[in-house]
């Protein structure tokens, strides 16, 4: 068999809203380019978004700008975010959204005839443009078509739509190739076939998406396998902070069809009651000291709540999600949790079928159609989901270049940095557009001035031999049993409330695991075989896994998306802290790096004594880098 | 609530291939998808099945149950009565890869075809203002989540391969009607080709696309009759269109 070879300028491994955006900026620089995606094009996971894309365009109150933007991102984040690439998501994230406007995206309206921007939580003011609740999928297809509005134009042109730009849709990239310490192509498989493919091309961008899938319970599909993450691990670049990642408190867990699934906050905000087996109505045992005055501690008042808000305090269902989900999380590890590792959250003993159908009108739909669950009758089971992870590849926030690896660019999800400790909803997708396209410009101006680096024989055939070798073999592991053994140590010990002890646990036995999927061995051929798609997918997780408890294990602080029960409460000395993983062939290793100090122009933008609960007194008699 | 489940899987290649039994649990709430993961998990290790958000976002997961075009990840298992025996096959129109996966590629070499949105010369980022109303039209038909399914159920292809070159069918029916009302495109004549050049004319409005759309676009009522009326219109009065056009660039600029 004669392998299939292409040479582009530039690959582009991802085809979710930061690899297209990516793509067209390096195409409108004049390049070739490659995109590649484990799916059929436009389907990526950009497709799940709902809520909206953040960018201060001041369109719904003209007070917006990206300084409040900025300042917003930060806190989020618990300042631990790269300053810098705040500060660039803030400042051209507007750009970016009149951009798809100009490529044919039809967002919603305001009166005056503007793209309309909605409310959404750590938002000042109302930011999140929006197309009803299908943004990501509103975001995919207009750069879907802008890229078939390219290819046309080309076809046009040069008589050939893929001459400069062309899409390769289900291939797998199972390695970064590099020559003399520079980024030399990438290699793979196609899905449907099993045959392996080599791209040459002397700059790589990933823009593969999340880790989702590394844990039991998560709201991503099934492309959230970190496979950039460890691709570029392998390839000799680091990972920025893989302890935080975001879990959402109520992500249903039961019926099975719709595990992970987001049910939204509103949800309790309309009277929906958390209970464990027992029948107990558990959050009044979880009310922070800090929070007693403001949460009822018994039944009687928190429902009066709800009608009389003045006089009464809130219901502890309403407590801040990171509450809820230690809550949730402590009461099924007391074994009072449902049959399937959850807890009941309830809105049909409180309000009436008529009133939960009119003002729930799509969870009662979703869980109706979807899960056969009539909300307005029985309870349904919740539990945290793992929803977005912010570790992600160490880069430059300008060129998006990832750091120590000449030719090799990251953007989007997979990228770190952005956000700190913790996302802000609505961030992420505009994070894709900027990032995107800088490291789309990043790998043009480095492929000008670097040119071809071409692909040696060894590193063809080391590449290839890695993907026959689960065929070789015969009675070895199940991929699918190891997936599963590997969702239950991150579900259980790496999830969302950490101990020191757990971690050290989970450590070893995801070494374990590793140790024995180098023993996977896969029933039938090449041909569509998931079985075989798996295989490739897990080694990427259990790096990811391995990465993201080792750097939980050092932070011995609680933050945004880190939660160590040993250790509850932020501490300023560990803000100043980043968590770098590199991979030695044989393990990841974690040490602490310096995070780069705030600029004095953007730490005047703070008033101080709100600086002062995120930072040491020295750095605050600082005032900021000058 | 498990219960015991017997399904018909096809299995095979563009070569050969056939219907194989297949017994499994099943429990409260399952989709189809969850179904096929089971198998795949326990029994198939090598079944092939596209999906990909397993909530009805993406359109990978089209397939035919019981001979109906349908998502699997959202066709609940509790929907078929417990004694019935579920069938599950490829997609008919499209050519199979292996088992249930089929080659779609049809769909996006007619989306290569549909020319793109032109702007108004000269308009810049951020300019556009366009009304809620005038939008609206259009962002229905760009709820699609191309899962083909009204492709795969057309007769004009489903059963008509030599019709395949010259129809798009009614998944870029759509496309075409969806700029064809953009308020701020500017390309004239997308009605005519469509009748022309994409195949509307073969459309004989038998709705059968409109009834598998799980997205609930309305493909024939608001796209496919609408521009067979204002194609008939057009077609004499040429005058009217640009008269159209025009009100509407005043609109936006
Ligand atoms: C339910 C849900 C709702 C959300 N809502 C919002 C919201 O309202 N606002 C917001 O800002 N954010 C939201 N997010 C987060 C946001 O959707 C994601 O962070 C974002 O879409 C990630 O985009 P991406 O371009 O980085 O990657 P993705 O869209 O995840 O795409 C990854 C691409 O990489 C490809 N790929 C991966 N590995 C390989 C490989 N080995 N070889 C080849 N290709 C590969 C995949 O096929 C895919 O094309 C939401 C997330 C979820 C789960
Ligand atoms: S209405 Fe037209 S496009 Fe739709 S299925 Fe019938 S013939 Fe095909
Ligand atoms: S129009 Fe409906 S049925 Fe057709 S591809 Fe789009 S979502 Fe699917
Ligand atoms: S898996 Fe996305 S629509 Fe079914």
């Amino acid at each position: 068999m004669t392998l299939e070879k292409h040479k582009y300028d530039v690959v582009i491994i991802g085809a979710g809203g930061a690899g297209l955006r990516a793509a067209v900026e390096a195409r409108e620089a004049g390049l070739s380019v490659a995109i590649v995606c484990k799916s059929l094009f436009g389907k990526a996971h950009t497709v799940m978004a709902e809520g909206g894309a953040a960018a201060s365009m001041g369109n719904v109150n003209d007070n917006d700008n990206w300084m409040v933007h900025f300042r917003d991102t930060m806190r989020g984040g618990k300042f631990l975010n790269h300053y810098r690439m705040a500060e660039l998501h803030a400042k051209e994230a507007p750009d970016r959204i009149w951009e798809l406007e100009m490529w044919g995206a039809l967002f919603d309206r305001t009166s005056e005839g503007k793209i309309s921007q909605r409310n959404f939580g750590g938002h000042e003011y109302p930011r999140l443009a929006h197309v009803g609740d299908r943004t990501g999928l509103e975001l995919i297809r207009t750069m879907q078509q802008r890229i078939v509005a390219l290819q046309q134009q080309d076809a046009r042109d040069h008589g050939e739509a893929e001459k400069n730009m062309k899409v390769f849709a289900e291939v797998t990239i199972t390695e970064i190739l590099k020559e003399n310490g520079k980024i030399a192509g990438a290699y793979g498989y196609r899905r449907e076939t099993g045959s392996e493919v080599l791209f040459e091309a002397p700059a790589v961008v990933i823009a593969t998406g999340g880790v989702g899938k590394t844990f039991k319970i998560t709201s991503n599909s099934w492309e959230g396998t970190g496979d950039g993450h460890a691709l570029a691990l392998k390839a000799g670049a680091n990972l920025v902070d893989m302890e935080f990642l975001q879990f959402h408190p109520t992500g249903m867990v039961w019926p099975l069809s719709v595990k992970g699934i987001l049910v939204t906050e509103s949800v309790r905000g309309e009277g929906g009651i958390l209970t464990n087996s027992l029948g107990e109505r558990f959050m009044f045992k979880y009310i922070p000291d800090v929070f007693k005055d403001k949460y009822a501690d018994n039944e009687a008042e928190a429902d009066r709540w709800y009608e009389d808000q003045d006089n009464n305090r809130r219901p502890p269902e309403l407590l801040p999600r990171d509450e809820v989900a230690r809550a949730i999380n402590s009461e099924v590890k007391a074994g009072r949790g449902t049959e399937h590792g959850g807890v009941f959250l309830d809105v049909s003993k409180r309000i009436s079928a008529e009133i939960i159908k009119k003002r729930l009108p799509s969870m009662w739909h979703q869980f109706y159609e979807l899960a056969g669950v009539d909300i307005t009758k029985e309870a349904m089971e919740v539990g945290p989901t793992c929803h977005y992870v912010m570790g992600g590849v160490e880069v430059e926030p300008d060129t998006a270049a990832a750091v120590g690896v000449p030719g090799l660019y990251a953007a989007g999800e997979v990228a770190g940095g952005m956000h700190g400790s913790n996302r802000l909803g609505g961030n992420s997708l505009t994070d894709l557009l900027v990032f995107g396209r800088r490291a789309g410009k990043g790998a043009a101006d480095y492929v000008k001035a670097n040119g071809a680096n071409p692909v040696s024989e060894a590193a063809i055939s080391k590449a290839s031999a890695r993907i026959e070798a689960p065929f070789a073999r015969t009675g070895g592991e199940n991929a699918y049993s190891l997936h599963q053994e590997l969702q239950e140590i991150t579900h259980n010990l790496v999830g969302i409330i950490r101990t020191g002890q757990e971690l050290t646990k989970a450590i070893a036995e995801i070494a374990d695991i590793r140790k024995r999927s180098g023993n996977i061995s896969v029933s039938g051929d090449r041909k569509f075989n998931p079985g075989f798609h798996l295989a490739f997918d897990l080694d990427n997780m259990l790096l990811v896994a391995e990465s993201t408890a080792k750097s939980a294990l050092l932070r011995e602080e609680s933050r945004g998306g880190h939660t160590r029960d040993d250790f509850p409460g932020m501490n300023s000395t560990w803000r100043q802290v980043n968590h770098i993983s590199s991979f030695d062939g044989d393990k990841v290793n974690v040490k602490a790096q310096p995070l780069p100090v705030l600029p004095k122009e953007l730490f005047d933008l703070f008033d101080v004594h709100e600086l002062e609960k995120y930072m040491t007194s020295e750095e605050i008699a600082k005032g900021g880098s000058k | 609530m498990a219960r015991t489940l017997k399904l018909r899987i096809w299995r095979g290649d563009d070569k050969t291939g056939g219907l194989q039994d297949v017994t499994v649990e099943a429990n409260h709430g399952e989709v189809v998808l969850d179904i096929i993961h089971r198998v795949q998990a326990t029994q198939m290790g090598d079944l092939a099945v596209r999906w990909n958000c397993k909530a009805g976002k993406c359109g990978s997961c089209s397939m035919e149950i019981n001979g109906k075009p349908r998502l699997a990840c959202m066709t609940q298992v509790a929907a078929y009565p417990e004694d019935e025996v579920i069938t599950i096959t490829p997609l008919r129109a499209f050519p199979v890869i292996k088992d249930l996966v089929t080659d779609v590629s049809f769909n996006y070499k007619k989306a290569m075809e549909i020319p793109s949105l032109e702007m108004p010369a000269g308009m810049k980022p951020g300019e556009p203002r366009m009304q809620q109303v005038d939008v609206e039209r259009s962002q229905e038909f760009r709820k699609c989540i191309e899962c083909f399914l009204c492709q795969n159920t057309c007769h004009v292809i489903r059963d008509h391969e030599e019709n395949k070159k010259s129809f798009a069918g009614p998944r870029f029916f759509i496309r075409i009607a969806e700029l064809d009302m953009h308020p701020l495109d500017m390309l004239r004549n997308r009605k005519k080709t469509a009748q022309e050049e994409h195949g509307l004319g073969l459309c004989n409005i038998t709705k059968c696309c409109t009834e598998v759309c799980p997205e609930h676009i309305k493909i024939t009522d608001n796209a496919i009759i609408p521009m067979k009326e204002r194609v008939a219109d057009e077609k004499y009065d040429p005058i009217r269109w640009l008269g159209s056009k025009i009100r509407r660039r005043e609109d936006v600029l």
